[in-house]
């Protein structure tokens, strides 16, 4: 039954999977209800961009999407905040600019074999030592921030104007959070990748809010389904023969859709 | 008058959105303990004007002073505020209990990092006790009336126990009656020595619980005490863009009407 455990693989890949989950799923609650989702899509698809770039100058393509990940986060924010453009249409720009960027480098690297099919649609059943070293630290971060934090990104994520008003440095926290995001989609490429983690920043959040009538309890919720989708998702992949990101991913939906009817089916009676 | 320095001092401002100038050479004092109704049309620049007296807002031109202080550099003084925004600034299906909220009153006080503690918690009751709200407290927001959550939004204006409480359109959606028990409740504020300063467009009923009305039409068309401002002239002047749209001869009769188009 439990046959997966003993390959070290498949127990990196739980690890990591856990943690990604987790982590996708608690910034994924800020996303969800400052209704930054289209940021989540454009930061991940700008990573793209950051992986060619370490490729291109030889240095880790993780590392190099982290650092060129938090400029596009800030820049979306610079532009929406100051250039007074609509911050759908911000993200729009950096989008498809930073992953054609991606794609340009890309053909300059002669002679390189890159697997960049595993960055794109996730390779987790690939996940080093090295990257789940980096996925826990990058996660312990991100998570002490947030735990640090808490009641300052609610009130920001709640009513920003108020908070600024009552003194709170409300655009250094929306920049932080900006940074939070963009930390969490770079390690959670190695598990689901560039294409699929904006469903893991969505789906277990808007699952938990169906359902939720408290801030707290909506956080405890997504965490949960997070989890559950990347458990369920990796144990379901490993025994079907599928691709294990999209397999996550799609178990989130599942999910999703049971938590809509349960909501539905709740109000009826 | 009283010597003591004003809450509130703009001093020829004037706040411009791109090429468009909102607000044009506006004077205001408040004196500690007024309750003051800024009244005007749609697009008046009424919530300009209290942006800019919060310090979201930076004006081209003027000063303004809070507590004898730019808003910039107000620092720890900025809990000495308590606002009230305009209710469709908040997502009303975020998921938080009410109690949560009115505790958000609190947080610049604690400081970052730092969790409520007892005293936080007591000031939450305090202030929800005064709102009469005690018995929604662990209600989720999404769950209440128009009303109640105006109240929800007093409450934690109140629990950074503020000198200067600032409301933005707060009747705005809310029956009369529930305007009616609203601009009692904050009566009662300034009699407790708070000062009251708040956007409205309820021209009528307003008057007879404030005790300065300035009127807002781009520039500041009067201001004072209700019975001194309220003229015919006054009105003509802030409405009367409204007067020639609708084509209506007679001026008081289109306040009127402009007043009643908001219930």
């Amino acid at each position: 039954m439990m046959d997966f455990w003993q390959y070290a693989f498949m127990q990196r890949a739980l690890i990591g999977g856990v943690i990604v989950g987790l982590l996708t799923a608690i910034i994924g609650v800020y996303v969800v209800l400052k209704g930054m989702s289209f940021i989540g899509a454009g930061v991940a698809h700008a990573s793209f961009g950051g992986v060619a770039l370490g490729f291109l100058l030889g240095i880790d393509p993780l590392w190099a999407a982290v650092a060129f990940c938090l400029a596009v986060a800030w820049g979306i924010g610079t532009v929406t905040r100051r250039g007074g453009i609509k911050e759908d249409t911000a993200v729009g720009i950096f989008f498809a600019s930073t992953m054609a960027f991606g794609v340009l480098l890309i053909g300059l690297i002669q002679g390189y074999n890159i697997d960049l099919f595993s960055y794109l649609f996730g390779s987790i059943l690939a996940i080093t030592a090295e990257d789940l070293k980096m996925v826990l630290g990058v996660g312990f971060l991100v998570l002490l921030t947030v735990a640090l934090l808490y009641k300052e990104f609610l009130f920001i994520t709640f009513d920003p104007e108020t908070a600024r008003v009552s003194g709170l440095p409300e655009p250094a926290l929306y920049y932080l959070l900006l940074a939070l995001i963009a930390l969490t989609v770079v390690v959670s490429i190695k598990v689901v990748g560039i294409v699929l983690v904006s469903a893991l920043l969505v789906t277990p959040a808007a699952s938990a809010y169906q359902l939720s009538r408290s801030f707290g309890k909506m956080m405890a919720l997504s965490a949960f389904f997070g989890v559950l989708s990347v458990v369920v998702g990796l144990i379901l992949s490993y025994y079907l023969n599928t691709a294990s990101g999209a397999t996550v991913v799609l178990t989130a939906t599942a999910i999703f859709g049971l938590t809509l009817l349960w909501r539905r089916w709740r109000e009826a009676v | 008058m009283s010597t003591a320095p004003p809450i509130i001092e703009l001093r020829h401002v004037s706040v411009a959105y791109g090429t468009v100038k909102v607000l044009d050479d506006v004077n205001l004092t408040v004196p500690e303990g007024a309750f003051l109704a800024i009244i005007g049309p749609n697009g008046a620049g009424k919530t300009t004007l209290v942006r800019t007296i919060l310090g979201l807002v930076k004006p081209i031109e003027g000063e303004v002073l809070v507590f004898g202080k730019p808003p910039k550099e107000l620092g720890p003084l900025r809990r000495e505020i308590g606002y009230v925004p305009q209710m469709h600034t908040v997502d009303l299906k975020f998921p938080v209990r009410v109690r949560d909220v009115v505790m958000m009153g609190r947080y610049a006080r604690l400081g970052l990092f730092r969790r409520p503690g007892k005293a936080d918690h007591e000031a939450v009751e305090r202030a929800m006790a005064k709102v009469d709200i005690q018995d929604l407290a662990d209600r989720p927001l999404s769950d209440l009336s128009g009303g109640q959550r105006q109240r929800v939004f007093l409450a934690r204006a109140l629990a950074t126990e503020p000198r200067l409480l600032i409301l933005d359109e707060p009747t705005a959606g809310v029956d009369a009656q529930t305007s009616t028990s609203l601009y009692e409740l904050l009566r009662s504020f300034q009699q407790e020595g708070m000062t009251v300063l708040m956007v409205s467009h309820d021209v009528g009923v307003v008057s007879q619980y404030v005790d300065g009305v300035a009127c807002v039409n781009r520039r500041l068309v009067a201001h004072g005490r209700p019975e001194v401002v309220l003229t015919d002239d006054t009105l003509a002047e802030m409405y009367g863009c409204q007067a020639m749209f609708f084509h209506h001869g007679h001026v008081p009769h289109m306040v009127v009407r402009a007043g009643e188009e908001k219930k």
